[in-house]
């Protein structure tokens, strides 16, 4: 009987060591693919913000009396296409700290 | 060579409470910086002067509210939207004094890298801008223009107003408080990194030469957070009244 209690202590004891193989395995393909999910997400936004900052700072230089208007425009924009970034910011968070 | 340890992300945010632990009371750093956020500008306007010839604090606070209302009313709505101007001006404030707090000496920790603060912001929001559009529209006129925008084929309606519902009344809060919450966490963030690379610097004995231009970057990112404080706060505000605005004039 003893031998069979400690044969399933045993039993009990690799599958919780399994358990947590498991789980460090996955906290662990989480942490690396973090990088990835931050520096694939920045790539879209970086492009943009530079497309539409250089193109606002051309129609500035082109009509000077409309920069006002145009820098309210250009932070909207800005404010637009990097909510992608900080999407991909939260989701670094999310793989590497939860 | 160099022993770099990164203090958990739990360090970095959470604050034990300074009374009430675990009660629905807790009152910790971010609630101060909250009520500080609240009680600096209010004191500000209180305190200034009225005068014709404005001086000292009276001209930082007119200019405060010139700038909210020239940049951000003006701008986004157009005359009609002047009776907003006290709740995006109290936004703007609120916000940029929650953002200030991460650059402050003793404080270093903006109250909007806590989710809670930029959601109960971003409600605000949303609910200010649906109501003014039931106000303006009536219900079935708000809805019918933020959920059939005109010149589109009939049938494609079935894949655009899906579209729209999602965009106009799940995204928009969605996106204000987690472009607010992401943008101050990553500078906590940031400046802590580099914090803590100069402290680390600082210990290690041959690479003492590299600490200046560590401690020189330091310093420029905090600067750089000084600007991007000012500037969340004004992007929260105009995207506040650029939604205000839609709701107020739809387009035909």
């Amino acid at each position: 009987m003893s031998f069979l209690a400690s044969t399933a202590a045993q039993v009990v004891e690799l599958a919780a060591e399994a358990d947590a193989g498991a789980a460090d395995a996955k906290a662990e393909a989480a942490a690396s693919s973090a990088g990835f999910a931050y520096g694939l997400a920045a790539i879209g936004p970086g492009i943009g913000i530079g497309y539409l900052v250089g193109q606002a700072v051309q129609a500035m230089a082109r009509q000077p009396e409309s920069a006002g208007q145009v820098q309210t425009t250009m932070f909207l924009g800005i404010a637009f296409t990097e909510a992608l970034a900080l999407i991909g910011f939260v989701v670094f968070i999310l793989l590497k700290f939860a | 060579m160099l022993a770099l340890e990164f203090p958990p992300i739990d360090n970095l945010v959470k604050w034990p409470a300074y009374f009430g632990e675990d009660t629905f009371y807790a009152f910790n750093k971010i609630s101060l910086i909250s009520m500080l956020a609240m009680l600096i500008p209010a004191t500000m306007f209180l305190l200034s002067k009225k005068e014709l010839v404005p001086s000292g604090l009276q001209n930082i606070v007119e200019s405060t509210v010139q700038f909210v209302e020239n940049q951000v009313v003006m701008s986004a709505i157009g005359a009609d939207g002047r009776k907003y101007l006290p709740l995006l001006l109290s936004m703007f404030m609120f916000v940029f004094f929650g953002n200030i707090f991460e650059v402050i000496p003793t404080f270093q920790m903006p109250a909007n890298a806590r989710m809670a603060n930029p959601v109960i912001l971003a409600l605000v929001a949303w609910a200010t801008f649906i109501s003014v559009g039931v106000k303006a529209q009536g219900f079935g006129g708000f809805m019918k223009s933020s959920l059939f925008p005109p010149g589109v084929p009939k049938a494609l309606y079935l894949l655009v107003t899906p579209i729209e519902f999602l965009s106009t009344f799940l995204l928009r809060p969605f996106g204000l408080a987690v472009r607010l919450f992401a943008n101050m966490l990553a500078g906590h963030i940031l400046l802590v990194t580099f914090g803590v690379l100069c402290i680390t610097l600082w210990q290690a004995s041959a690479l003492v030469i590299v600490l200046p231009l560590s401690f020189a970057t330091l310093v420029g990112l905090t600067g750089f957070e000084v600007m991007v404080s000012l500037i969340q706060a004004f992007v929260f505000s105009l995207l506040t009244a650029v939604y205000i605005s839609l709701s107020l004039h739809p387009h035909h």
